[in-house]
């Protein structure tokens, strides 16, 4: 089970009153992760209105030397308001996050930049990331990306079409 | 597998080309025993990856992981390398898969270890045992509830 569940620390997209909440633990450099993300975005124009989707950080820092700092950069942008808007353009770049990579992307969001950078130093954000995989790791995440569907965890096929269905399904009942 | 309250059987294995580990050496502090198939592994945060991901949440509780398979002690430096693991993993190696055995963890036709987990306390007994079904990497959660199960009886 998810725990904790869905909190305003987390960021959302969708309604607060949809039937279906789909939580995804990623990892920005996780190329599996990357190939979600397509079929999520896809999912959440076929579901719109009754999905909630909620993504939560699970950086596997050894693996992927650049997934935490990237994951920052999202945190630093949802200051900003532009959380989504940054997790897509990382999605869409996953080879190229370095530093000044990040910095690049949110310049090409019209963030401002000089709270940005202040932000991307801030102690909170790296703690907001931590906290986020250590609720991963306490709700049984075991790889990237693990899903949950209304709080239980999905162990089945998420490719767009199976998933869908799955989706559908529960939104019927 | 072995029965929870059971003293857990000692072995002596390589865990790297030069070392030998016992598991005596770790009398005093918490063992996490985690017997799996086979190095290399093709997925993401495959489960020796996660667990090296979460060392800093078994500390917590002072408890050190273990790996264990039948690959050899060279294959296991590769793998370790290759994945920048921080812990130890022991080959169970000649003869091969004895330690999976006396944990009654062996899997005969595959000639590898299950994917089981043993928590053994300071004394050296075990204290919780997971054995994960085929293919599926049981995670960390198990392992931390137990721990922090253990931290709650010590206290009472």
């Amino acid at each position: 089970m998810l725990k904790p569940s869905i909190n305003n620390r987390d960021n959302i997209s969708g309604p607060d009153n949809a039937i279906i909440t789909l939580v995804e633990y990623g990892d920005y450099e996780c190329p599996h992760c990357g190939r979600a993300h397509g079929i999520i975005k896809n999912i959440q124009v076929q579901m719109e209105g009754i999905l909630r989707f909620v993504f939560r950080n699970f950086p596997l820092q050894e693996s992927h030397p650049n997934a935490f700092m990237a994951a920052v950069a999202t945190e630093a942008a949802a200051r900003q308001k532009a959380f989504w808007p940054m997790h897509n353009v990382i999605f869409e770049n996953q080879e190229r996050l370095s530093h000044d990579d990040l910095e690049a992307y949110a310049g090409k969001l019209k963030l401002n930049l000089k709270t940005f950078d202040i932000d991307m130093k801030d102690e909170a954000l790296k703690e907001k990331v931590e906290a986020d995989f250590e609720s991963g790791v306490m709700s049984g995440v075991n790889g990237t990306p693990t899903f949950f569907i209304n709080g239980t965890r999905y162990d089945g096929n998420w490719e767009e079409i199976e998933l869908l269905k799955v989706l559908n399904k529960m939104a019927q009942k | 597998m072995l029965a929870i309250g059971t003293k857990a059987p000692d072995f002596e294995l390589n865990s790297t080309p030069d070392q030998q580990l016992k598991l005596s050496d770790f009398r005093g502090k918490r063992i996490i025993l985690s017997f799996y198939p086979a190095d290399w592994s093709p997925v993401c945060g495959d489960q020796m990856s996660l667990y090296n991901e979460t060392l800093k949440l078994f500390q917590k509780y002072k408890a050190q992981i273990l790996g264990i398979s039948v690959d050899s002690k060279w294959c296991h430096m590769a793998f370790a390398e290759s994945r920048k693991l921080h812990f130890p993993l022991l080959a169970d190696f000649e003869p091969k898969g004895a330690m999976a055995k006396n944990y009654e963890v062996y899997h005969e036709q595959e000639g590898q270890a299950q994917r089981a987990l043993f928590v053994i306390d300071e004394e050296g007994i075990i204290q919780w045992s997971y054995l994960s079904p085929d293919g599926i990497n049981p995670g960390a959660d198990g392992i931390l509830g137990a721990l922090e199960e253990l931290d709650n009886k010590n206290q009472s």
